[in-house]
């Protein structure tokens, strides 16, 4: 099964989240928007639902604290107590501010880590994947609106042009998802 | 253009007045004789039997750090310990001042600094906000006239918060005399007026020519005014360190910390922040700053969130290594906190961390104006105690209490503020039109939050 798309394609970020504005203010279901570089308040204009990826992130942190503190304590004192520069290590609280720059650190890393990772499960990106962009010239100087056509195109193509596309392809594409 | 109203005027009078006899009173209570002081502090340990046993070790500690702890034979003893009380009692009302001095004169240089910086970063988004802060600048002034009074008493020995300035101090004590090349008054006085001559300097050519930027046709007036902010950039950064030891390390004159300018800059930086945000606030509520919408609340909340994690980021920094490695040189600041200090010391890591990173962590919280003001008292409260802990145990040791002197001081230097910051801002134009960076400033959107309308800023 096959379905027929616009791709329009914009040169420049203010423009196509212009575009995009009066696309959806007509009505229209606009599948994707292809751009070089982020473009600020272009995921609100499509109606994208709000991020939760520093939900995610704080969450993260918590774990990353926790495994810092369970880490400091069985290997500093537990496992394998030592007397260091004068402190012996009978209790984690007593020793607590020498730990203090581990459990940042963990506290970091897992929330830049597992964020990351998150944020590439959530795009669907892993390594060798064939990329998804349909123009090379988006990952230059172009912005790309992928625009799905059922029965419309040709007020769909005037429409586009009209908010200042500077070229519009209809293109055949195969039903992925 | 901004009126200062007459009565917000007759307020900050009124904070300056009884500010004034709060001082007074602490001056005239002091006692002035050893048998009178042991009496107040008898009286004092009535209600309080924790504080006076902690006295003790404050003692211990406070002899410590003077160097005349060898001599404690009989009953001898007791008379000089009473001496010591005494002395302690009568430095109170000079720290009380001297700590609500340096809380002001610091947050109005910080303010300073941070203005330069945004004229050297060429920021765009704060333009709508420098005549708040030039406003806020103008407290430099009278605050540095204070201070230059206060140098010089203490180099003329009116006051004793410096214990190295005591000649007989300076003669026996070992390590304050191998400092003698950095302590010794005059070095000290000529060191303090450089600062204050500089800061001043810079303050009145930047105010003159922001004006002057107004009715500018072309843009040299603006590149001059970079200019002069660069070199003032770099000598504020040397001068306000070697500021901090002189003022306030210098009171506990055999301890040192190499990062004690970057500490003390943290906190003056984040109540500074936070000052800025609450003059904006106020002012934008009137009306008179129709051009800053919520995006620079919070890009000015942001800041307060950021340096209150610096401000622990380097308290952190200077309490560890200190703890870890453990000589008694460098403990003896800190037994002395915990011991005379441990409610303040705490909850000044609560209110200076803990609250405000929670507070305003949310993205949301930073735009709304009560959420800022919540933040920011508890944030300019716990600077001031930071500030109180830094310079109190050096001056009045175990004998330190929060009353009249010490809420005196702080309502005269408020009032002061009030005074000065608002009849500045009435003086000039309160947007800074000549800027090129003007119109960047008034589009200032953070992408991620809306903005309120106009009626929704009246609150």
């Amino acid at each position: 099964m096959s379905s027929k798309v616009v791709h329009a394609l914009y040169n420049d970020d203010e423009v196509v989240l212009e575009a995009v504005k009066k696309v959806k203010a007509a009505n229209h279901h606009i599948e994707e928007v292809f751009c070089p570089f982020p473009v600020h308040g272009l995921d609100k204009a499509m109606g994208l639902a709000p991020t939760r990826i520093a939900i995610a992130s704080f969450l993260y942190g918590i774990t990353g604290l926790s495994v810092a503190i369970w880490l400091t304590w069985y290997t500093m004192i537990d496992n394998w107590p030592q007397d260091i520069g004068g402190k012996p290590s009978f209790s984690w609280g007593e020793n607590m501010p020498a730990f203090v720059p581990i459990m940042f650190e963990l506290t970091v890393f897992f929330a830049a880590h597992l964020m990351v990772i998150t944020f590439y499960m959530r795009s669907r990106i892993w390594p060798f994947k064939k990329a998804e962009n349909p123009d090379p010239r988006t990952t230059d100087d172009h912005f790309l609106m992928e625009v799905p056509v059922h029965g419309n195109e040709k007020e769909l193509k005037a429409l586009l042009k009209e908010t200042g596309a500077v070229e519009i392809n209809i293109v055949e594409v195969e039903d992925a998802h | 253009m901004y009126q200062f109203s007459g009565k917000l005027k007759i307020f900050s009078l009124a904070l300056i007045v009884v500010g004034v006899l709060g001082i007074g009173y602490g001056f005239l209570s002091t006692p002035s004789t050893p048998e009178e002081a042991m009496e107040m502090v008898a009286k004092n340990d009535d209600h309080g039997a924790d504080h006076g046993e902690g006295h003790d070790t404050a003692k211990k500690e406070e002899h410590k750090d003077a160097g005349h702890a060898t001599d404690a034979h009989g009953g001898d003893h007791d008379q000089k310990h009473a001496e010591h009380v005494m002395h302690q009692l009568q430095n109170r009302p000079w720290s009380a001042v001297y700590v609500a001095l340096l809380f002001f004169l610091g947050i109005s240089l910080l303010v300073l600094a941070f203005y330069a910086a945004q004229r050297v970063a060429q920021a765009g988004w704060s333009i709508v906000l420098f005549r708040v802060m030039e406003a806020i600048t103008a407290n430099l002034v009278p605050t540095s006239i204070i201070m230059l009074i206060f140098i010089i008493l203490a180099g003329m020995h009116m006051s004793h918060l410096f214990v190295w300035m005591d000649p007989e101090v300076a003669a026996t004590d070992e390590i304050i005399k191998g400092k003698s090349l950095w302590l010794n008054v005059p070095g000290w006085i000529a060191r303090g007026i450089f600062y204050l001559v500089v800061w001043n300097a810079y303050r009145w050519f930047i105010r003159k020519n922001s004006i002057a930027e107004d009715t500018a046709t072309d843009i040299k007036i603006y590149k001059r005014n970079y200019n002069a902010s660069v070199i003032f950039l770099v000598f504020f950064m040397v001068t306000e360190s070697m500021a901090s030891w002189d003022w306030i390390m210098g009171l506990d004159p055999h301890w040192f910390s190499t990062l004690f300018g970057w500490y003390v800059l943290a906190t003056l930086l984040v109540s500074a922040l936070t000052v800025i945000a609450f003059v904006t606030i106020y002012l934008r509520s009137k009306g008179y700053l129709p051009k800053v919408n919520d995006s620079h609340i919070h890009d000015l909340a942001k800041f307060m969130f950021g340096f209150s994690v610096f401000w622990t980021y380097l308290w952190f920094a200077q309490f560890m290594l200190i703890w870890y490695a453990d000589m008694p040189e460098e403990t003896t600041y800190f037994a002395m906190r915990f011991s005379e200090y441990k409610t303040l010391f705490f909850s000044m890591l609560v209110m200076n961390f803990a609250f405000p990173v929670l507070l305003l962590l949310n993205s949301d919280f930073k735009s709304q104006p009560w959420f800022v003001i919540i933040g920011g008292l508890v944030i300019l409260a716990g600077h001031y105690v930071d500030l109180f802990i830094m310079i109190m145990p050096g001056t009045v040791g175990g004998s330190w209490s929060f009353g009249i002197p010490e809420l005196g001081a702080t309502m005269f230097f408020l009032g002061i503020f009030i005074y000065t910051v608002f009849s500045a801002f009435a003086k000039a134009d309160p947007v800074a039109k000549g800027n090129p960076f003007l119109q960047e400033s008034e589009h200032f959107h953070y992408y991620n939050i809306e903005h309120h309308s106009g009626e929704d800023n009246h609150h």
